[in-house]
């Protein structure tokens, strides 16, 4: 593949093929909830719709919110998102894309989301926002380090490099998962998934029930649109994030498509199992989770990794 | 940090369908203090009543809740009753109390899953909720319908059972047996419920008693009170049954206590309908004389008190209700004060509020003359003038 398509293609996949998919994958965790809950559940098409129906909408702004930044914040999360979609598929089609230390700027753009939940909801003026706000920025102090822990075994198995491809070859006779330290790391790697997802367990920045939607009760029309595309393209990214790291990578052709199929679909099973088996957290239930059980985990998985390598 | 942020909740909020105002004043994520506003839905119902013959009043005070709708009829025909010293049919007691006790399980079973919603356990929810069916079925099958029964009239009951509404909620029962079983178990063993659940929201058995609590509120801060058993009617002093109580207070304990109830009910159901005389279902009422009655039922939240008033006429000349909810809310500070917020919203509903059936009118009087400061047709200026207002700015 030449250059100039290669990235036609990348940016098409990114921008929006991930949105497309990621809405599917947000079906199919709506579908399957409703059936675990002896509900019909929503047409394929629902969470498009959804979308459409949303960018149709009038966007109402608080007077008491700084306008500029409460409607920035959206956009930048959705950048963020995509453009780590857009370089896991680089590295998905082809291995050579990859630059030195391209995982770091991938676990950096995931970030993007929460930083952009959190700018917008304490730029929203709105107090239960402001509670919300203020619940992301723990439960991101609380998952970000066994999260960066847990990427400590891939990236030694791959020798200590921050390549994507190479943490992709070092896994071609052996995937990561099966090893010892890689398995516990890819146990963290869940717990952080969940957590970023913001679902149940962890969703008390939202909690409907509490603040009424805490970070994104202020929004309407197409910025909350972007916020729901946003989350969505995560429910997407961050499983391919996890299966390039651990699970030996996404292939688009031939059997590798079924097997990366089967993955996701493992993967999204945990998710809405997870979701669904249990209430919600408190805040600090959430942090103690992260700080005394998921950390100590992702260290012993780090010094496990260390004594093999 | 002593900067306190304010969070409401309400008027209108997904936590609860009614329309009630919390205000808390939060430290960090802690509540340390709270208001608390009523009378949204003030629906006047104590006034309409005065209008209605004896006859039509259980009519209107099903309505008081659409949940405890066997349990407030049956307080105000207890009321009558007293009053005119009516002798109900033995069959007839036995229905009420059939009718009561699935108002109950209905009622325990859609608490259940609104608790689970609101700690975001949503398949807990829709679980509860599924269960409670057979039990809507079974009520419209034994009343006419799933919600307002109609089924207690002055002196007896409206409908008589036949062996084929004997069969359906024999079935009912049999069919809700292991699901309840199964949504015990859940709630007493899912290690991350009782993370949130233990420990949070305590009522002490002392606090209980200083504002008397009432109904699982009460029983599940060790006070074992039931109007079933300290004051029986209907036909609970011919069935044998127990008072459940839990030792806690707190909200994992509400829940606990009324799945147990739960239990209860289905044992006080089962014999009702093995002990159940033959014979009339209703006594001749011909008159209601000049006097006083009062009448209490152990609805699912408490106990519901009504009180009625005649001078001889065709309606009541003064009929009072108070429904459980209106004990159980004071508890709300000793129980919120201290919580994180996630917390005090669970602590909120484990009384399992009924706003709208607790409301009370407010009346702005000068308080040296005791003149009315503001009548009827002073608010509605006061609103014309607002809506005027308000079009203006538009």
């Amino acid at each position: 593949m030449n250059g100039l398509h290669f990235w036609i293609a990348v940016i098409v996949l990114g921008f929006l093929g991930t949105p497309i998919l990621g809405l599917f994958f947000k079906w199919i965790d709506r579908f399957v909830t409703a059936r675990i809950q002896w509900r019909k559940g929503p047409p394929f098409y629902q969470t498009y719709a959804d979308v459409l129906k949303l960018l149709g909408k009038e966007t109402v702004v608080s007077e008491r919110s700084s306008v500029g930044m409460f409607l920035f914040a959206p956009v930048l999360g959705f950048v963020g998102v995509s453009v780590a979609a857009a370089m896991l598929w680089a590295v998905a089609i082809d291995p050579e894309a990859s630059f030195a230390g391209d995982l770091i700027v991938v676990v950096y753009f995931l970030v993007f989301p929460s930083l952009a939940l959190i700018l917008g909801a304490s730029a929203s003026g709105s107090p239960h926002a402001g509670l919300g706000a203020s619940r992301e920025m723990k439960m991101v102090i609380a998952y970000e380090l066994p999260f960066i822990l847990a990427l400590v075994p891939p990236i030694l198995n791959a020798g200590g490099t921050f390549k994507l491809s190479q943490i992709l070859s070092a896994q071609s006779e052996g995937v990561l998962l099966w090893s010892g330290s890689g398995f516990l790391a890819f146990l963290c790697a869940l717990a952080v998934m969940q957590a970023k997802l913001g679902v149940v367990p962890f969703d008390q920045a939202e909690a409907e029930t509490e603040l009424m939607g805490g970070v994104i009760v202020a929004y309407s029309g197409p910025p909350l649109a972007l916020i729901y595309l946003m989350k969505a393209m995560l429910l997407f990214v961050l499983p391919m994030f996890v299966i390039t790291v651990f699970w030996g990578g996404v292939h688009l052709g031939g059997w590798g498509l079924l097997s990366t199929a089967v993955k996701f679909v493992v993967l999204l099973v945990v998710i809405v199992l997870m979701r669904n088996t249990n209430p919600r957290l408190r805040i600090d239930q959430t942090m103690k989770f992260f700080w005394f059980f998921v950390t100590p985990l992702a260290i012993a998985a780090c010094v496990v990794s260390l004594y093999a390598h | 940090m002593t900067h306190k942020t304010l969070i409401p909740i309400g008027p209108y909020h997904p936590l609860q369908e009614e329309a009630e105002f919390f205000q808390l004043y939060v430290e960090g994520e802690t509540v340390v203090d709270m208001d608390l506003r009523l009378s949204y839905n003030h629906r006047g119902i104590e006034g309409i009543s005065e209008t209605l013959t004896w006859d039509q009043v259980p009519y209107l005070v099903e309505r008081v809740c659409g949940i405890c709708s066997a349990s407030h009829p049956l307080a105000y025909v207890q009321a009558v009753e007293e009053l005119a010293g009516v002798e109900v049919p033995e069959r007839a007691l036995y229905l009420r109390t059939v009718v009561n006790e699935l108002e109950r399980i209905h009622s325990h079973l859609l608490w259940f899953g609104l608790a689970g919603h609101f700690i975001g356990y949503n398949t807990v929810f829709m679980w509860a909720w599924r269960y409670r069916e057979p039990v809507l079925d079974a009520l419209e099958i034994v009343t006419g319908s799933r919600v307002n029964y109609a089924n207690h009239t002055v002196g007896g009951a409206r409908r008589d059972l036949d062996e084929e509404m004997v069969r359906a909620i024999r079935k009912c029962l049999d069919e809700i047996d292991k699901p309840v079983d199964m949504l015990t178990t859940t709630a007493l063993e899912d290690p991350i419920l009782a993370l949130r659940l233990k420990g949070v929201g305590v009522l002490t058995e002392e606090d209980a008693r200083r504002f008397s609590a009432l109904g699982p509120t009460a029983r599940a801060s060790n006070v074992p009170i039931d109007v079933r058993r300290d004051d029986p009617y209907a036909a609970y002093d011919r069935i044998e049954w127990e008072v459940q109580t839990t030792p806690n207070g707190d909200v994992f304990d509400k829940v606990v206590v009324r799945l147990l109830e739960l239990r209860e009910s289905m044992k006080i159901i089962r014999q009702a309908l093995d002990d159940m005389p033959g014979g009339p279902i209703q006594a001749d009422v011909k008159e209601v004389p000049a006097g006083e009655g009062i009448g209490h039922v152990e609805a699912p939240r408490g106990e519901t008190f009504h009180y009625v008033r005649s001078n001889g006429g065709p309606c009541p000349e003064r009929h009072k209700i108070r429904a459980p909810t209106y004990n159980n809310i004071p508890t709300y500070k000793v129980t919120c004060i201290g919580q994180s917020v996630a917390d005090v919203t669970i602590t909120l509903a484990a009384i399992d509020p009924c706003y709208s059936c607790t409301e009370r009118m407010a009346v702005v009087r000068d308080a040296s003359s005791g003149k009315y400061l503001m009548n009827f047709a002073d608010l509605v200026r006061l609103s014309q003038r607002k809506t005027e207002e308000l079009r203006k700015k538009c």
